[in-house]
């Protein structure tokens, strides 16, 4: 498929994770609390006013009030899912927070020249560029030299929006990326139009408590014809305690458009598991390409299981328009729990759905992740490859769903499932459902499980690399098709991050 | 250089004794061949010197200019200047050839104390040691030995062993699946890089490859135990004859 072949892991780049690695001490880079920054919080517990007090501090319409009242209602009849293979304590809905905002967000700035200097510090410290400057892209000493890129940056610090850049720059293209709540104020046709088309309100228990009590996200749109003219992402940041992260992301493709977005999340260690509980809806129309990269570098817990982020997501991408195509890749390295399965509706006819993720779960952690693959358009293709990586006492599953409704007449999907497991007390799961209800469809599963070779590791060492050197390169060798599916920057992030979440793996 | 005094073996997971009692002595500079039948122990002395799991030193030492190797995590042997050509060498998936090298010799350099190798300095230095041992540039690319001839694998073997610049370096039948101009690649190969300071531990079967690459000393190797050690002749004397006077000498 083209996205494979146009991005290019540049030979060398191991080396860098190798370096990152070798230059942290401690295994969780990105664990400090920010205690000091002074939060408003709305009372514990959610109910109708605590979804009022939400829509009130967004300064929202009544008609969205009106929505997610409308999905708390629901939710209160709903009961948390089980199938997923998950062992997550009860969690006590009532017993946390659903608002968090830094004080000095009460008056929202104009400018991030505005924004309290601390809030800016969190983001320099994560090594985010919240000023609109060029980021250099290449890689120090790479063979050919990259062209400086811009990417736009929106920060999102516990529930709120803290801001968002290079935002003339885009809407000089016709590009509008905002938070959301800026984006209910100042665009409400395009939300009303869009939201909830995708992820309904209804959808499942935490994507309906999602519905109710977002408080903000990202919102893109990016209009007819135009390739939005440098990357966008997303950095969220949790750092209250005992507080939920409820963020919702719209992306609106129009028809021949195209956009990369990117999303980043971190949060401190603390010994109590935290929620988040995210929506992503993307739309993508006729001759549109959107591709959504993820980082996903939660507080994985300690290494005995305590505290993490219990992440609960929905992402959802509907491939409306005919030629439509869209490209999930995720890196999924933190939280004590995943449960999450970005997925693919490819409605129109000739539309594509692609999906990348690696998987790694050390120590307690759990992942249940994977996808689906909806077909209902004529000639519509698919591609799963999944990387699951397993060491300590973790448990990954993969969880795919490929369905191929009577109308998606001559469709494709192939599955590559892999899953790496590293000492012996981990486990890998594969649990594919397959459905064709047609008769040219076809549909092509391949699953491998491997344990990371002793003899690849001492040949690693016998050349000079440490331990966690040599499992470092021989699990991103293992990853590699799913490293290549991403922009240049998170590809290094990501190697970086592989090394790092196996730390203390071997030996 | 390299000195194993009474070297006994034993394998970690069965009751079995594999090396019992090595004694030998390789000299800097020098060139020693060892021979041997089948399953006598010439690859397992090979993995205890670079320091591969299951295996157990009951008796002995090895020192390498006078540091215990047998002490050493491997990656510390590597550093210290010992390098083992596998005789079968380890494919690695989606790991491309060249990243290992380079991330193999800067870490050795690391160790060593010394500053890492710039990309530049790196790619000039590997294409032109990859060009005398005819390995193209595609090979430099693809993932390490997977899917490599056997000829390409111990090729590539031996441009390892020139990037790292080894001072001790053990070739385990790198001449095994070798045709004739690769054979002679390899041998140039190896003695470009003999010097005073380096020295060569060649186990072979064949007097064909010891034509190449002359030996200063030859040792025959029969069920754990060298049992006898002497000048070139001693391989052309196996090459002619084989194994059974030799073994009947030493019973
Ligand atoms: N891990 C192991 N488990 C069982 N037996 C082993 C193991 N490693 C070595 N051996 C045995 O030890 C003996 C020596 O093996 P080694 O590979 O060192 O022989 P070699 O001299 O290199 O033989 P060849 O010329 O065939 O390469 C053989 O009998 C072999 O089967
Ligand atoms: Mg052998």
């Amino acid at each position: 498929m083209t996205a494979l072949d146009q991005v290019e892991v540049k030979e060398g780049v191991d080396q860098e994770t190798v370096d990152a690695v070798a230059q942290l001490s401690g295994a969780y880079k990105y664990g400090w609390n920010d205690d000091d920054i002074e939060m408003d919080y709305a009372p514990k517990g959610v109910n109708p006013d605590i979804v009022a007090l939400i829509s009130s501090k967004n300064e929202e319409p009544q008609w969205m009030l009106d929505w997610r009242q409308a999905a708390f209602t629901r939710w209160e009849g709903m009961s948390v899912p089980n199938w997923a293979m998950l062992k997550v304590a009860d969690i006590d809905f009532q017993d946390l927070y659903y608002y968090a905002r830094p004080k000095s967000m009460e008056v929202k700035p104009k400018s991030l020249d505005e924004v309290d200097p601390k809030l800016l510090e969190t983001y320099k410290k994560l090594g985010i560029p919240l000023k609109e400057q060029a980021i250099l892209a290449g890689v120090e000493g790479a063979e050919n030299d990259l062209p400086e890129r811009k990417v736009a940056v929106d920060a999102v610090f516990d529930s709120v929006s803290v801001g968002t850049t290079f935002q003339a720059e885009l809407k000089k293209a016709g590009v509008i990326f905002c938070s959301i709540s800026e984006a209910i104020r100042e665009y409400p046709e395009l939300v009303k139009k869009y939201l909830g088309t995708v992820v309904p309100p209804s959808d499942n228990f935490y994507a309906t408590l999602n519905s109710a009590v977002f408080s903000d996200g990202s919102f893109v749109y990016v209009p007819p014809g135009v390739r939005c003219p440098m990357e966008l992402s997303t950095y969220f940041r949790i750092n209250a305690e005992n507080t939920g992260q409820f963020e919702r992301t719209l992306i609106i493709a129009d028809k021949g458009s195209y956009v990369s977005y990117l999303e980043g999340c971190t949060a401190p260690k603390r010994d109590v598991a935290q929620l988040h509980a995210a929506v992503v809806e993307i739309i993508i129309e006729e001759d549109a390409e959107v591709k959504y990269s993820t980082v996903q570098n939660w507080y994985p817990g300690d290494e005995e299981g305590k505290g993490g982020i219990y992440n609960f997501v929905t992402k959802r991408a509907d491939c409306r328009g005919a030629r439509s195509k869209v490209m999930w890749t995720q890196v999924e390295t933190g939280s004590a729990v995943t449960w999450k399965y970005p997925s693919c509706i490819l409605r129109g006819d000739d539309s594509q759905g692609e999906f990348y993720s690696i998987a790694i779960a050390n120590n307690y952690q759990q992942a249940d992740t994977g996808t689906k693959m909806v077909h209902l358009g004529k000639r519509t293709k698919s591609r799963i490859v999944s990387k699951g990586i397993s060491a300590g006492h973790a448990q990954n599953t993969y969880r795919g769903l490929v369905s191929m409704h009577p109308k998606a007449k001559e469709s494709r999907n192939y599955t590559q499932c892999d899953s790496l497991l590293i000492g012996s007390q981990c486990g890998a799961h594969t649990v594919p459902y397959i459905e064709v209800k047609n008769n040219s469809s076809r549909v092509e599963h391949e699953a491998t499980t491997s344990k990371v070779d002793d003899d690849q590791l001492f040949y690693c060492r016998s050349r000079g690399m440490d331990e966690e050197e040599a499992v470092a390169l021989v699990v991103n060798g293992f990853c590699k098709e799913v490293l290549q599916a991403l922009p240049m920057e998170f590809a290094m992030e990501a190697q970086a991050l592989v090394a790092i979440s196996l730390e203390g793996s071997v030996g | 250089m390299l000195e194993i005094k009474g070297l006994k073996v034993d394998l970690e997971e069965e009751e079995k004794s594999i090396l019992k009692g090595v004694d030998l002595t390789v000299g800097a500079g020098e060139v020693h061949a060892i021979m041997g039948p089948n399953g006598s122990g010439k690859s397992t002395l090979s993995y205890v010197l670079s320091g591969k799991d299951g295996y157990e030193v009951t008796e002995g030492s090895a020192t390498l200019d006078g540091a215990d190797l047998l002490d050493m995590e491997p990656e510390e042997r590597a550093a210290a200047g010992l390098f083992l050509a596998f005789q079968y060498p380890v494919e690695i998936p989606g790991v491309g050839n060249m990243t290992f090298l380079r991330t193999a010799v800067n870490a050795q350099r690391k160790a060593r104390g010394q500053d890492e190798l710039s990309a530049g300095d790196f790619l000039k230095e590997v294409r032109a040691r990859a060009k005398d041992l005819k390995i193209d540039a595609e090979m430099l690319k693809r993932p390490v030995n997977v899917g490599f001839s056997g000829g390409e694998k111990k090729r590539n073997e031996i441009l390892q062993m020139a990037m790292l610049e080894p001072k001790m370096c053990i070739l385990d039948e790198t001449d095994s699946g070798l045709d004739v101009d690769a054979m002679k690649l390899v041998s140039e190969g190896v003695n470009a890089l003999r010097s005073e300071g380096r020295s060569f531990l060649v186990i072979t079967h064949y007097q064909r490859l010891l034509d190449h690459i002359k030996p200063d000393v030859v040792h025959i190797m029969s069920n754990g135990r060298i049992i006898k050690t002497g000048g070139p002749d001693l391989a052309l004397e196996v090459e002619n004859n084989g194994y059974a006077d030799l073994l009947a000498e030493a019973e």
